[in-house]
């Protein structure tokens, strides 16, 4: 329970910032409707400015559909921008315009960023809708009961509140590695 | 944490018990009872009450997993001793896709049969069950209260039953 599964780097899909090969695997499941993982974005920023190729970071998306009604498409704008290599870039406008993700608005940022707008609306039609499956379901068995979901190299990190705390299991989770 | 409200578990039925046999509210006008779920597995999903937020992030959860759920013919009821109007609100607020049965009168009557009643705060514990279709306890656990437990529990105790009851399980599910 509460492991990892599938680790980092068993598929060759997973979305990492920062060398692959760093002592330190922080993996979120997200949803970019979440408030909370509105709050965890800015958080992992910190954290990433402060431990630089030390770390390695792993988005797998965890929309709560039901709950969030403009999450999945969320999901399948971010997923159409990684094919065109530009899944952070997109991730991070999704995270910095929480309260604007409807239709409309994931298709400006889609186009803002040079993708096809045909592409785009058959994302929005759910063509990654089994890849994004894919991951929710990997954070399931995984153990993930809520969003964020982290994991830090494999194991999951509950007490997640502000840059200090998770900075401090990072960089103890980094001399045990 | 030391919680003096919460109950040992040992009240738990066993794995291999049958399930205590209930009848409650699903909605103002219908009722379920397990034993017309035979032929099914069911997961039993106690949660304290509705609106909580842990609660809240549970059942929805649970409603994503949903299609996981069902590719094992499992049915799921989310249980609370909040009445059927409650609940009826609850599910629509969470666009919930499973039906919230109402353990309210006599109050918690059914989570005291599963040992998983809280007397100090008068709402159940977060546990679960994960009964058979012959109506057998397979697997339960009991969580901590503030705690969500997840669905990866439920998922591979439903894997296990499936593995069990692999030469009977041609049976289709609704």
């Amino acid at each position: 329970m509460a492991h990892l599964t599938p680790p980092v780097g068993s598929r060759d899909r997973d979305k990492m910032q920062g060398p692959p090969t760093a002592s330190v695997t922080l993996v979120e499941y997200g949803d970019y409707e979440c408030p909370a993982c509105g709050d965890a974005y800015g958080i992992i920023k910190a954290v990433q400015r402060a431990m630089g190729d030390d770390l390695c970071f792993v988005f797998r998306n965890f929309p709560l559909s039901e709950a969030h009604p403009h999450a999945e498409h969320a999901a399948e704008i971010a997923e159409e921008a990684a094919v065109a290599g530009q899944f952070w870039p997109m991730h991070d406008a999704l995270f910095e315009n929480q309260d604007a993700l409807d239709d409309g608005s994931l298709l400006s940022y889609g186009e803002q960023l040079g993708l096809d707008r045909q592409r785009l609306l058959r994302a929005l039609r759910g063509s990654h809708a089994e890849r994004i499956r894919e991951d929710f379901l990997s954070g399931v068995r995984s153990g993930v009961n809520g969003t964020p979901g982290l994991f830090v190299n494999g194991r999951r990190y509950d007490g997640f509140g502000d840059p200090e705390s998770l900075l401090a299991v990072l960089r103890a989770a980094m001399a045990n590695g | 944490m030391p919680n003096p409200a919460a109950t040992s578990g040992d009240a738990m039925p066993k794995i291999g018990e049958r399930a205590p046999e209930f009848t409650l509210h699903s909605t103002p006008d219908q009722s379920v009872s397990l034993s017309e779920l035979r032929g099914h597995a069911v997961i039993l999903a106690f949660y304290p009450a509705d609106w909580s937020p842990v609660c809240g992030d549970q059942m929805s959860l649970y409603n994503e997993v949903l299609p996981e759920f069902r590719k094992y013919g499992a049915e799921l009821m989310g249980i609370s001793v909040d009445g059927v109007w409650c609940h009826a609100a609850f599910a629509r607020e969470r666009k919930l896709h499973f039906p919230l049965l109402a353990d309210f009168e006599p109050k918690g009557a059914v989570a005291r049969r599963y040992g998983v009643y809280r007397l100090h705060d008068g709402n159940s514990e977060r546990a679960l069950f994960v009964i058979d279709a012959s109506g057998v306890v397979r697997w339960r656990y009991l969580s901590p209260v503030g705690i969500n437990p997840g669905a990866d529990g439920i998922l591979t105790a439903l894997e296990n039953l499936n593995q069990a009851n692999a030469p009977a399980s041609d049976r289709k599910d609704a």
